[in-house]
């Protein structure tokens, strides 16, 4: 396959140059380790916190807030983990979302088998949250909130300032992922009381391999990970130094003209959106006030993996909330909560644009778009035959 | 990112015989919108009784689509006692092999076939005729259909069930039914005592309540309404209302997602029917008001 046309960013992006060249000297020739005590070691550790700084200045946040972890997913769990242990065994209930990711909600399943209580509030048919009803179900056991920043499917951002605060008077903690925002909106931490905030590297062009966990000052966090003193003793391991590295210069990226991106990514993904609206008949979006560069759209009719298996012929990469392109039979838990009816859930699909998403791309989606969704209309036993 | 062998893209990519037969012999649909695939097949015979004539729409992901094209391929020229004959893993093989959560797609190909047949003999609606208790209400699989599944292809797990059926892979709550099921099937097979015929008038007779008065039974269908039906269909986004019940016709009207389904009958055949008929009683009959 020759040409690639990359629309799926909320899944993961390329690693930008500038951030491979800031990784390769790790990769090759310094590859000492932080906690050694020569001095060939010893100085990767000042890079190591060279990076941390500009992790920190890309959440307004100060270094020692920030713990570097493997993943998005590990972030979460130590947050989730870490408040539950630093309530005291009294508080034995949650509260997050119907439209967290899996490395929340699932970890809220784990938990309520454990004998923990999970209060998961809906979102209405634009995924909004009703924050009275997030309110009310704060209690006195209460031991962490948990909201997501931004949704990954449909883009759909939450209040998260307005939360952390009424959180913080209700005296629980707060925990944010902020995978999806994290490098495309401005987060300052130092106007928003959140506790934590997980981000995750290959999200905002740095690679795979490398997560970040925020944890407030004041918050002494007990560590997942057991076995080392890394991190000030929060978490065990190795530094992935080469993935630090690039993480910090992806956020120096970002920092760098994060506003002229996000409003590229906003006129493309509007000419992108109101291209296929206006080519292709009976389509619904899913999900309002979102992210600058996701596109959530579903297709009446058809399904999702059909429609991905004919982009992908033709090089365009996305993803579908369908049921069957994850193997499980129900469609993505996301638009179930937002009500989607199933008909449309399984003819969703998600673009999702970064900074390298070009014109002539968005182009080329909306050209082909109409054909393939009326080839597998014409198939489809739910359109009137002509 | 499925494996799908060269042939199954081939058919997803070039399907045979899509679309419609205006005056067809027997046609057979299966599946819903909700349920993420469907199918529609169509079939005209000629003056000896052979396929001259298929033609399927699909609604469904791409192996979805691919067996439905090979089905069709298949049966083309064949009579119909020639073409009642393939099973799923014909299709199965035919197509090079169907990743194992794909293989429902075959299943629901041949259950196509076996309606349209039924209907092009016996004039029912086209639909395929549920027979037993409902297991699976998310996806209306009946206890006879995973007994089948279970024997014709020795499964041994209730994922393998669900790859083969769906049934399980809804709200996951007739799991532990699905692996009695199994445990039974495998130890009648262990034991090859022939006792298929009482088992499925045990099926049909699945103790039921009798002797109500008219009040009782009404009540009853509508704590089977209220209790088993309503929150099995707003799982899926639907949901219904009773409008009325005369002598054993019982009216309901279908709304939420299930207003937007091109299949509602089946709908009300597999899950609101054979519920009530399961609960209530085996004579009753639901109606779209």
């Amino acid at each position: 396959m020759d040409k690639i046309v990359y629309l799926d960013n909320n899944a993961t992006t390329a690693v930008a140059p500038e951030v491979f060249e800031a990784m390769k000297p790790f990769l090759t020739f310094r590859y000492g380790n932080p906690s050694s005590i020569h001095s060939f070691g010893g100085k990767v550790r000042t890079d190591v916190d060279r990076a941390r700084g500009q992790v920190a200045a890309l959440l307004g946040a100060l270094p020692e807030e920030i713990v570097f972890t493997g993943c998005g997913s590990e972030s979460d769990n130590t947050a989730i983990m870490a408040a539950l242990e630093l309530a005291g065994p009294l508080k034995r209930h949650l509260v997050t979302t119907k439209v967290e990711h899996e490395a929340v909600i699932q970890v809220g399943h784990w938990l309520t088998d454990k004998g923990y209580e999970v209060t998961e509030v809906g979102v209405d048919s634009r995924g909004a949250l009703d924050l009275d009803e997030l309110a009310s179900a704060i209690r006195e056991d209460t031991a962490l909130v948990s909201v997501m920043w931004a949704n990954n499917e449909t883009g759909v951002l939450y209040p998260v300032e307005k939360i952390a605060e009424m959180v913080r008077e209700k005296g629980a903690f707060f925990h944010t992922d902020a995978v999806q925002v994290a490098g495309k909106m401005p987060v300052d931490l130092s106007r928003v009381p959140v506790d934590f905030l997980a981000l995750s590297g290959h999200k905002l062009h740095a690679p795979k391999g490398v997560g970040v966990l925020y944890v407030r000052k004041e918050i002494n966090l007990p560590p997942l990970l057991h076995g080392g003193h890394q991190e000030d003793g929060r978490r065990a391991g190795t530094e992935n130094v080469a993935g630090i590295i690039g993480l910090g210069a992806a956020a120096e990226l970002a920092m760098s003209d994060m506003e002229e991106v996000a409003a590229r990514e906003r006129r493309l993904r509007d000419k992108l959106e109101s291209g296929i609206v206006a080519g292709c008949k009976d389509v619904r979006i899913n999900g309002a006030d979102r992210l600058p560069n996701t596109l959530n759209v579903s297709f009446e009719y058809v399904e999702g993996e059909s429609i991905l298996l004919m982009l992908d012929d033709l090089g365009i990469c996305a993803s579908s909330g369908s049921a069957c392109t994850s193997g499980s039979l129900d469609p993505s838990h996301v638009l179930q909560a937002m009500n989607v009816p199933h008909s449309a859930a399984h003819g969703s699909i998600r673009f999702s644009l970064s900074r390298y998403t070009t014109d002539e791309e968005i182009d080329y989606v909306i050209e082909h778009m109409p054909a393939i969704i009326n080839r597998l209309r014409k198939i489809s036993p739910f359109v009137p035959f002509e | 990112m499925w494996d799908y062998t060269d042939k199954v893209m081939d058919h997803f990519r070039n399907p045979k015989n899509v679309g419609f037969i205006k005056d067809p012999d027997g046609v057979g649909e299966v599946g819903s919108m909700a349920c993420g695939d469907a199918l529609r097949l169509m079939f005209k015979l000629d003056e000896q009784g052979r396929i001259v004539d298929v033609k399927f729409q699909t609604f469904g992901c791409g192996s979805a689509i691919a067996t439905s094209s090979a089905l069709t391929e298949m049966i083309m020229g064949k009579t119909l006692e020639e073409a009642e004959k393939y099973t799923n893993q014909d299709i199965v093989d035919y197509l090079g092999g169907l990743p194992d959560q794909k293989i429902h797609c075959s299943v629901m190909g041949r259950e196509a076939l076996e309606a349209a047949i039924e209907n092009y003999r016996n004039g029912t609606v086209g639909q395929r005729k549920l027979e037993g208790r409902v297991v699976c209400v998310c996806f209306g699989v009946t206890e006879n259909t995973i007994r089948e599944v279970v024997r014709q292809n020795g499964l041994k797990t209730a994922e393998e069930v669900t790859n083969f059926t769906k049934a399980g892979g809804g709200c996951g709550g007739c799991v532990p039914e699905i692996e009695q099921i199994i445990a039974e099937v495998r130890s009648e097979s262990e034991l090859r005592s022939g006792g298929e015929q009482q088992e499925s008038e045990k099926n049909a007779e699945s103790g039921k309540p009798s002797g109500m008065t008219n009040l009782q039974k009404m009540k009853l269908i509508v704590k089977t309404i209220e209790e088993d039906i309503i929150p099995e269909l707003r799982k899926h986004g639907g949901d219904l209302e009773l409008v009325d019940i005369f002598g054993n016709k019982v009216l309901v009207e279908l709304k939420g997602a299930c207003t937007d389904c091109g299949m509602t009958r089946f709908t009300l055949q597999t899950i609101v029917e054979h519920k009530l008929k399961e609960k209530v009683s085996a004579d009753l009959e639901v109606m779209e008001a």
